[in-house]
């Protein structure tokens, strides 16, 4: 059974067994809550009522967490505070929220799925074949991962423009077209990916450098550059049925 | 016979690169139906009757060098022409595309044929994932 959602202004798609629909819908409900609590575009948001000094709810204490974490690992190039800007998680926010989806989806039982936030993927329970979109085609791959129990997350310039900033020089990343990264969990797979992208051609080698994290990534001279080990990942055709 | 719809224009996207280094002469391309306008119609678009030609226009998409958009023929399931009917103008970003593009049509070319559960991408507006491969499979339901 295949549900599909918009949530978070997002196309929300989640792969399950047919009799899982009530853990399906917790699922999503919690994402509407992230939506209500984290959106920038909410006038009530905590992240737009964002105040340094807190009081933060338990969610955005470890929203800021992983904010810090990632500002440091990647030398400043992620930044959840750009001058001039409110305070803006977003980068993070995502992959954080559909991570906890699926482990909802665990707690209740549901074992076998696969959940696609926004191009945001948990492969859970079995192999799923995981295709990386093409930078300049929205109806091709240009690669496919089998996946199993891990996550996939990509940043990119290709939906949305130049959303993504290098913290360092608060000029929009322009190195990379297309950065995916293959974690164990997909708050990781996400940040790392939305780093690594930041950083721009550094990025390539910093994401596959962070524990669990390989990486592909497309340049804007269309170059592929991946880690050595995702090739075991690599779907060849003819090998999956 | 969607999948093998779904499947032909994977093929098509594959061989976009292709077209980009050997563009077909305009006008080359006998067609028995008129293109549909809008390329959301894609993942809807009814069944071709077997050994009818008919022609379906892709996605306008916008790249770095600028939008370009393929329009292609079908006999019944089959691909017979794929054409380039807009193509970046710039000359300068069109040299660069084309001296880069090997390297990602090489990879892109090797994926095309694999089967696919879901596609991992930069984040998806609603409006671009009406016009995506993701949008595409979810309709299918797989």
């Amino acid at each position: 059974m295949r549900l599909v959602r918009q949530i978070m202004g997002l196309p929300i798609s989640l792969d399950l067994p047919d009799d899982e629909q009530d853990a399906a819908e917790r699922a999503f409900a919690w994402l509407r809550e992230v939506d209500r609590r984290f959106s920038p575009f909410r006038d009530d948001s905590e992240v737009t009522q964002f105040d340094p000094d807190g009081p933060h709810s338990a969610e955005m204490r470890e929203i800021v967490g992983l904010c810090e974490t990632y500002e440091g690992l990647s030398g400043g190039a992620f930044r959840a505070r750009l001058p001039g800007r409110g305070f803006d998680p977003s980068g993070i926010v995502k992959g954080w929220a559909a991570q906890r989806a699926g482990e909802l989806l665990r707690a209740a039982g549901v074992t076998r799925f696969c959940l696609n936030a926004g191009g945001d993927v948990i492969a859970a329970g079995r192999t799923w074949s995981v295709g990386i979109r093409h930078p300049d085609q929205p109806m091709a791959v240009c690669a496919v991962l089998a996946v199993r129990d891990r996550a996939v997350a990509t940043s990119g310039s290709y939906e949305r423009g130049e959303h993504i900033f290098d913290g360092r020089t608060g000029r929009p990343a322009r190195e990379l077209v297309s950065l995916t990264v293959v974690a164990a969990d997909l708050t990781t797979a996400d940040a790392v990916s939305t780093a690594a992208f930041a950083l721009g051609r550094d990025g390539i080698s910093w994401a596959a450098a962070q524990p669990g994290c390989l990486v592909h990534a497309v340049d804007a001279e269309r170059r592929v550059h991946r880690s050595a080990a995702l090739r075991d990942l690599l779907v060849s055709p003819g090998t999956m049925a | 016979m969607r999948k093998a719809l779904v499947i032909a224009l994977l093929g098509i996207a594959a061989v976009l690169p292709l077209v980009r280094y050997r563009p077909a002469p305009a006008g080359a391309h006998p067609v028995a139906a008129p293109a549909p306008a809008a390329s959301s119609s894609i993942a809807s678009a009814p069944p071709n009757p077997p050994g009818n030609q008919s022609v379906v226009d892709g996605p306008e998409v916008d790249s770095d060098f600028g939008p370009y958009q393929v329009r292609v023929t079908f006999s019944g399931t089959r691909i017979t022409d794929i054409a380039l009917i807009t193509e970046p103008g710039d000359r300068h970003s069109q040299r660069i595309a084309n001296a880069a593009a090997p390297t990602l049509r090489q990879e892109a070319l090797q994926a095309q044929s694999a089967h696919i559960d879901t596609v991992s991408g930069a984040t998806a507006t609603s409006e671009a994932y009406a016009q995506s491969l993701q949008g595409a499979l979810d309709a299918k339901g797989h």
